[in-house]
C-alpha cells in the first residue's frame, strides 16, 4: 500500500522522511516514516477505521490526534489499550484491533448497533440482577462483548524504573504559555522543569492557525523553542504526561518507561484546552474529527485528512481549519457556521476571499455513512431554528471529512487535583477555573486566555510569579493580560442537536447518546455524580474531556439549574493511563544479610525470611528437612549447637536514669539488678497488652544492653524515645542491632567449647553463673557474653562487633569441631524453645494478650509506682481474664495427626480458643504445644478438644510447661 | 505528598514520618477511674479544627509535635516536645494496699 494521503514537506513537522518504517496493522503491511504515530501512518495510507466502539461495536477513527479519546485504542502483542494516535511506529510493530469478532472491517458484533434501541441506559443493572447469582453468569459474556484489549499473561517483563526530580519552577505544558513561563522563570536563574505531553514543543503553535499569518506563528514557535533550549537551567521533558498535582507540589510524571516524582517550589499549569465536539447523528463515524485533529494530521504528520470536507464551526478557528485544508489540497464543500453572523476576523475574511461556500445559521445534523459504515459519504446540513433544533429540510453535501470547531474546555484536571473548583462563565459559555491554590499558577488557555499575544503575556506573568515564589526575582513584574482575552465567541452555547433517530453521541468512549442522559435523569439520577455513575458518562478513557461540557449543559437544561451549579464530576489522578509496570518500577526486594550469611550458605543452609532478614531455617537438602531438624535438635540437647542470632534487636540504654527508665518501660524491676547480671524484660503497651520481650544485661551502673525481638526492635526503640520525650529522664537510647553480630552456643558441651578460646573470663559455674553477663574476648574478638537459657540448655549468647561476626563464627566452629559442634537453624530453635514452653511474642500472643493471660505475672513487679500498661493491667485483673495461654500435650502419643497453628480449641463443640504453637518433640516422643483456652479449661490435667482440618477432634491435656526439663536444671549447670 | 517540617531534620517528605496520635494528658496512672483511663488509652478526640499531634521522623526516630488543621490538612507549626514537656515527670509511689 502506498501512502496515498501523504503530503509533501513542509507539512509533517515531526516526520523524518529519510527513515521509512514498515509495520503491520490487522495483518496488513503498512508504510510510514519515523515520527509517525500508528494512527497517522494509517491515515497516510487511507485507513480510517482504528477500532470498534465499546458497546455498539461501531467503527471509530481519529478524533483528536492527541491521545485524548478511546477511539484510537489498539492492541500490541504485549500491551492492550495503546493510544494509536500518540504511540510511535517502529519497524515490524504488530498492531491489531481490539474488541472485534471477525475483522475490524467486518465486526460481527456490530449487529449490536442495530438492536441498540433495546439496550437503554442502565440496561445491565436492570436485566441481570435477578435471579440471585445471575450476574455471575452474565458478567463473563458481557465483558467479552464489551471488552477492551487483552492482557497477555506471559508477556515479557520490560525494564521500568523511577526517578526523583526537583525544581524551583515546574511548568506543565509546552505550548505558547508554558514556553513563555519557562523562559521567564529560566531567566531568573531558577531550576526549571518543562513538561510537554506532545512529541514536540510548541503546543498549538505547531499546528493551529491563529489570527497571525502562519509564517509568523512558525517563526514564533522556532524562536521560543530555541530560546528555552538555550537556557541550561531548564530541563525539557517532551512526550511526557504529568499525572497528578498533589500536596506541596508533588507531581508524578511519566516519560517512556520512567516514572518521575517531582517536587517543585512552584508550579505553572499551562495545560491548555481541549477542543469540544458537536453533537449530531453519527458524529462518531470515522471521518468526523476535531478541526484541531485535522490540523495536527496536516502540520505534524503530513497527512491529508480527507478529500472533501465539511467544517461545522462556531468560531474563527474553524475558518482557520478551512484555510489549512484548502492549502493541503482538501476541497472544502462548505463551511457550516452555527452563528448567523460571524465575528470579524482575518481568517473569516480570508475564507470569504477564497469564495468558499459558507452556510450561516446552519449545522451538520447527520453524518451520512459510507457503504459498509466504514467512513462517511456526506453530511446532512440544515438551518438551526431554535436552540438545539433544526429544520426538517436538510441538504446533503458529499464529503469524506467533517471537522468540528465549536469550542474549547480548559484542561482543568491537574488544577482540580489541587483543589480548584471548576465553574462556568455564562457569557463565554465556557468552563473556567476557580482560584488556584498557593504555589500554583495557571496560564494560557487553561486560564481562559486565548489571544496569542495575551497567552504569551500570561505565561510570562506566571513564570515570573512562580520564580519569585521560589525565591528568585529578576526585573519588574511583566504586565498581566486582560482576563479571558480572545475567549469571546469561541464557544457556542448549545452545540447539541439531538436527532430523532439518535446515534447523537455525547460520550464516544461509552457510546452514550443524548437520550441516554435524558433517560438516566428521568429515572432520578439527575445529580452530576449520580448521572455519571448510572450512565457511565465520563468514566471511559477520555475521562470526560469531551463529554463533561455537553453533559453539564444537558443536565442544566433538564434540571433548570445553572451550568455552574451542575459543574463537573471530581477529577482524580492519574490524568492519563498508567501501567502497573510504571508503579512497580524495578521491583526491589531488599534483604538484610547477617555477618555470617556466607558461612550458612557454605554449610548448605536453607534460608528463610525473618522480617527483612534472611535466616537459616535448617542445614541440609530440602528433601531431608525433617531429618536435618531432628539431628540439629538432638545435637543441641546431647552435645553442642551454634545458631546465628544477629537479627535480634539490640539497644544501648545509658545514663543516670537508665535503671529508672527500664523500670518504666518494662514490667520487671531493674534498679536493684546487679552489674554483671541479665534479667528478662517484658514490655506491655498502654493497654496492658504484651508488646515485646528480651533480656537486659547490666554492664555498668548506668549502662544496660537490652535485646528485643527481630521484628519488634524498631517499634520498641520508637516507643522508648516517645515516652522519654514526655518523661525527660536523663537517659540515652541507641539502636545497635546492625552494629552487633550474635551467636548462641548451646548444649552440655558449650562451656567446654568456649573455654578453649576465652582466656579473660572465668567460665566456671560459680564464676559465670546462669543469667550472668561478662565482657571479654572470644577467639581474640571483644565480646559481650550472656549466659541465658535460650533453648533450655547450658548456653551462652555472644555479641561482637558486626565486622567480626564471621571471624567469631569460624573461631567457635573451629574450637567446637573436636566436640562435634554443628549449626542449627530457626526450625530447630523453635522446637527447642517450644519444648521449654517459651512463648514467642506475636506468635503465642496477639493484639489483646495480657501478661496474666499468658501466665507471665511472675515478670511483673507490682510494687513499682509505674510502668507502661500498669494501670490497664490492674483494671483488667479486677475485671478478670477470660482466657489463658496453656501448655498442652496431645493425648495418645505421636502419630501423623498433628494439629496446626490456629486450629480451634473447643468445649462441647463451642469455640473457646486456638493453638498458637505446636510440634512433635522427638526428645519427649510427644506432640506438645501452646494454646489459648477458656479459664475453666486451663487447670493442669484438664482436657480439651482440638478440631483439625478434616473436622476430626483430637484430645489434649493441659500440662505445666516446661515440657522438657521442668526444673530447668540443664540450663543452670 | 505533603512536606512536613521536622524541627530536627527540616522539611522532609511525609512518607518519612509516622503519625503518633493526639497529644493527650495522662491521667493519674496510680488511681484514675477505669473509664477515664480507658478514654485516655483508646479514644481520640478527632476534632475538626486545629489539633496537636505527635509525629516521628522515622529514619532518625525523632519525636516532635505538630499543630495541624484537620479541615485543611495544613500543618501550621511544628516544635520540639520540650516546649510542652519541659520538666522531668515522676510518678508517686502507690498506696501500700495497691502494691500488695
Amino acid at each position: 500500500m502506498t501512502q496515498v494521503m501523504r503530503l509533501s514537506a513542509p507539512a509533517g513537522l515531526l516526520l523524518d522522511r529519510t527513515k521509512p518504517i514498515s509495520f503491520r496493522f490487522a495483518g496488513e503491511k503498512v508504510e510510514g516514516f519515523a515520527g509517525d504515530t500508528i494512527a497517522s501512518a494509517l491515515a497516510a495510507n487511507g485507513i480510517s477505521v482504528l477500532s470498534r466502539s465499546f458497546k455498539y461495536h461501531r467503527p471509530r477513527g481519529i478524533l483528536t490526534m492527541a491521545g485524548q479519546d478511546a477511539n484510537s485504542l489498539v492492541q500490541l502483542p504485549d500491551e492492550p489499550n495503546v493510544l494509536a494516535d500518540i504511540h510511535p511506529i517502529s519497524p515490524g510493530l504488530e498492531v491489531t484491533a481490539q474488541n472485534v469478532k471477525g475483522s475490524l472491517a467486518h465486526d460481527r458484533r456490530s449487529v449490536i448497533d442495530l438492536i441498540g434501541g433495546f439496550l437503554p441506559v442502565g440496561f445491565y443493572y436492570k436485566a441481570f440482577f435477578r435471579p440471585l447469582g445471575a450476574w455471575r453468569r452474565w458478567e463473563p459474556v458481557i465483558r467479552n462483548l464489551a471488552g477492551l484489549g487483552r492482557v497477555k499473561l506471559d508477556a515479557h517483563h520490560g525494564y521500568y524504573d523511577k526517578a526523583y526530580a526537583f525544581a524551583d519552577v515546574l511548568v506543565i505544558g509546552g505550548g505558547p504559555a508554558g514556553l513563555a513561563a519557562a523562559i521567564e522563570a529560566g531567566k531568573t536563574g531558577a531550576e526549571v522543569i518543562l513538561i510537554e505531553e506532545g512529541a514536540t514543543l510548541g503546543g498549538s503553535l505547531a499546528y493551529a492557525r491563529f489570527v497571525e499569518e502562519p509564517s509568523a506563528t512558525r517563526s514564533l514557535r522556532e524562536h521560543l523553542v530555541s530560546e528555552v533550549a538555550s537556557l541550561p537551567n531548564v530541563t525539557i521533558h517532551a512526550g511526557t504526561r504529568a499525572q497528578g498535582l498533589f500536596a506541596d507540589n508533588w507531581v508524578p510524571f511519566i516519560r517512556a518507561n520512567r516514572l518521575y516524582k517531582a517536587r517543585a517550589k512552584s508550579v505553572v499549569l499551562a495545560t491548555g484546552s481541549t477542543e469540544q465536539h458537536l453533537v449530531f447523528r453519527n458524529n462518531d463515524l470515522p471521518g468526523v474529527m476535531m478541526g484541531s485533529a485535522a490540523q495536527r494530521l496536516i502540520k505534524l504528520y503530513g497527512v491529508k485528512p480527507g478529500e472533501r470536507a465539511v467544517i461545522a464551526t462556531a468560531n474563527a478557528d474553524g475558518y482557520g481549519v478551512a484555510l489549512d485544508l484548502t492549502e493541503a489540497g482538501v476541497e472544502v464543500a462548505a463551511l457550516v457556521d452555527l452563528r448567523e453572523i460571524p465575528a470579524p476576523d482575518p481568517r473569516v475574511e480570508s475564507v470569504q476571499a477564497h469564495r468558499l461556500r459558507i452556510l450561516s445559521g446552519h449545522t451538520v445534523v447527520e453524518a451520512i455513512p459510507a457503504r459498509g459504515k466504514r467512513g462517511i459519504a456526506g453530511a446532512a446540513v440544515a438551518r438551526i431554528t431554535a436552540e438545539g433544533i433544526f429544520a426538517a429540510k436538510a441538504e446533503a453535501l458529499d464529503c469524506d471529512l467533517i471537522c468540528m470547531d465549536v469550542g474549547y474546555s480548559p484542561a482543568y484536571q491537574l488544577a482540580a487535583h489541587a483543589g480548584t473548583k471548576v465553574g462556568y462563565a455564562e457569557r463565554l459559555a465556557m468552563f473556567q477555573l476557580g482560584p488556584v491554590p498557593k504555589g500554583v499558577h495557571a496560564a494560557g488557555s487553561v486560564n481562559g486566555v486565548y489571544d496569542l499575544e495575551a497567552v504569551l503575556a500570561d505565561g510570562r506573568r506566571a513564570g515570573w510569579k512562580a520564580a519569585g515564589e521560589a525565591g528568585l526575582f529578576c526585573g519588574p513584574e511583566p504586565s498581566a493580560p486582560e482576563p479571558f482575552a480572545g475567549a469571546d465567541g469561541l464557544n457556542h452555547p448549545w452545540p447539541i442537536f439531538p436527532h430523532p433517530r439518535g446515534r447523537d453521541f455525547v460520550d464516544f468512549d461509552e457510546d452514550l447518546q443524548v437520550k441516554d442522559l435524558l433517560a438516566a435523569m428521568a429515572e432520578g439520577f439527575d445529580h452530576i455524580e449520580l448521572l455519571k455513575r448510572y450512565s457511565t458518562v465520563g468514566m471511559g478513557p477520555s475521562q470526560g474531556r469531551h463529554s463533561a461540557l455537553p453533559t453539564a449543559r444537558i443536565a442544566a437544561r433538564t434540571t433548570g439549574h445553572p451550568i455552574g451549579e451542575i459543574g463537573v464530576t471530581t477529577a482524580r489522578p492519574p490524568v492519563g493511563p498508567e501501567k502497573f509496570a510504571h508503579l512497580a518500577g524495578r521491583g526491589f526486594e531488599p534483604v538484610r544479610l547477617t555477618a555470617m550469611h556466607h558461612r550458612h550458605i557454605e554449610a548448605g543452609a536453607q534460608m528463610m525470611p525473618a522480617g527483612l532478614w534472611l535466616r537459616p531455617a535448617y542445614y541440609g537438602a530440602k528433601d531431608k528437612r525433617e531429618e536435618a531438624i531432628t539431628a540439629e535438635v538432638r545435637n543441641v540437647r546431647e552435645n553442642v549447637g551454634i545458631i546465628d542470632v544477629s537479627t535480634l534487636g539490640g539497644l544501648e540504654v545509658r545514663g543516670p536514669d537508665a535503671a529508672e527508665f527500664l523500670e518504666r518501660i518494662y514490667t520487671f524491676a531493674y534498679k536493684k539488678q546487679p552489674i554483671g547480671r541479665c534479667r528478662y524484660v517484658l514490655m506491655t503497651d498502654m493497654a496492658g497488652v504484651i508488646a515485646d520481650d528480651g533480656v537486659a544485661a547490666r554492664l555498668a551502673e548506668q549502662h544496660f544492653y537490652v535485646t528485643a525481638t527481630t521484628s519488634g526492635v524498631q517499634g520498641v526503640y520508637q516507643n522508648m524515645l516517645w515516652y522519654n520525650a514526655q518523661w525527660r529522664l536523663a537517659v540515652d537510647v541507641t539502636q545497635v542491632t546492625a552494629s552487633y553480630a550474635g551467636v548462641n552456643i548451646a548444649g552440655p558441651h558449650s562451656r567446654s567449647v568456649l573455654s578453649r578460646i576465652v582466656s579473660d573470663a572465668d567460665l566456671s559455674p560459680t564464676g559465670f553463673p546462669y543469667m550472668g553477663v561478662r565482657e571479654g574476648h572470644v577467639g581474640g574478638i571483644p565480646a559481650r557474653i550472656m549466659r541465658v537459657g535460650f533453648v533450655g540448655e547450658l548456653g551462652y549468647e555472644i555479641h561482637v562487633p558486626a565486622s567480626q561476626g564471621e571471624a567469631l563464627w569460624d573461631a567457635l566452629m573451629e574450637a567446637g569441631r573436636p566436640l562435634g559442634i554443628r549449626p542449627f537453624g530457626v526450625e530447630a530453635q523453635r522446637q527447642l524453645r517450644l519444648e521449654k514452653g517459651h512463648i514467642i511474642v506475636s506468635q503465642d500472643t496477639d493484639g489483646l494478650t495480657t501478661p496474666e493471660e499468658a501466665g507471665m505475672e511472675w515478670a511483673i513487679a507490682k510494687a513499682k509506682p509505674f510502668f507502661v500498661g500498669k494501670r490497664s493491667i490492674e483494671i483488667q485483673r479486677a475485671a478478670g481474664v477470660k482466657r489463658k495461654l496453656v501448655g498442652f500435650v496431645l493425648e495418645g502419643g505421636a502419630d501423623d495427626r498433628i494439629p496446626k497453628e490456629c486450629h480451634l480449641v473447643l468445649r462441647e463443640g463451642e469455640i473457646t480458643g486456638r493453638i498458637t504453637s505446636v510440634g512433635l518433640s522427638p526428645v519427649l516422643g510427644k506432640v506438645v504445644g501452646l494454646a489459648f483456652v477458656a479459664i475453666d479449661q486451663a487447670e493442669p490435667g484438664s482436657r480439651f478438644d482440638i478440631k483439625i482440618e478434616n473436622g476430626e477432634i483430637l484430645r489434649a491435656i493441659v500440662t505445666k510447661s516446661p515440657f522438657y526439663d521442668p526444673e530447668n536444671k540443664r540450663q543452670e549447670m | 505528598m505533603k512536606i512536613i517540617n521536622c524541627p530536627l531534620n527540616g522539611p522532609r517528605n511525609a512518607s518519612e514520618f509516622l503519625w503518633g496520635g493526639e497529644v493527650k494528658e495522662m491521667p493519674d496512672p496510680t488511681a484514675s477511674d477505669p473509664a477515664a483511663w480507658a478514654d485516655y488509652v483508646f479514644l481520640q478526640e478527632n476534632e475538626a479544627g486545629i489539633v496537636r499531634e505527635w509525629w516521628c521522623h522515622l529514619p532518625t526516630a525523632f519525636w516532635f509535635i505538630a499543630e495541624r488543621d484537620t479541615r485543611t490538612d495544613e500543618i501550621l507549626r511544628t516544635h520540639r516536645p520540650s516546649e510542652l514537656f519541659g520538666k522531668r515527670r515522676d510518678f508517686a509511689q502507690p498506696k501500700p494496699e495497691e502494691g500488695a
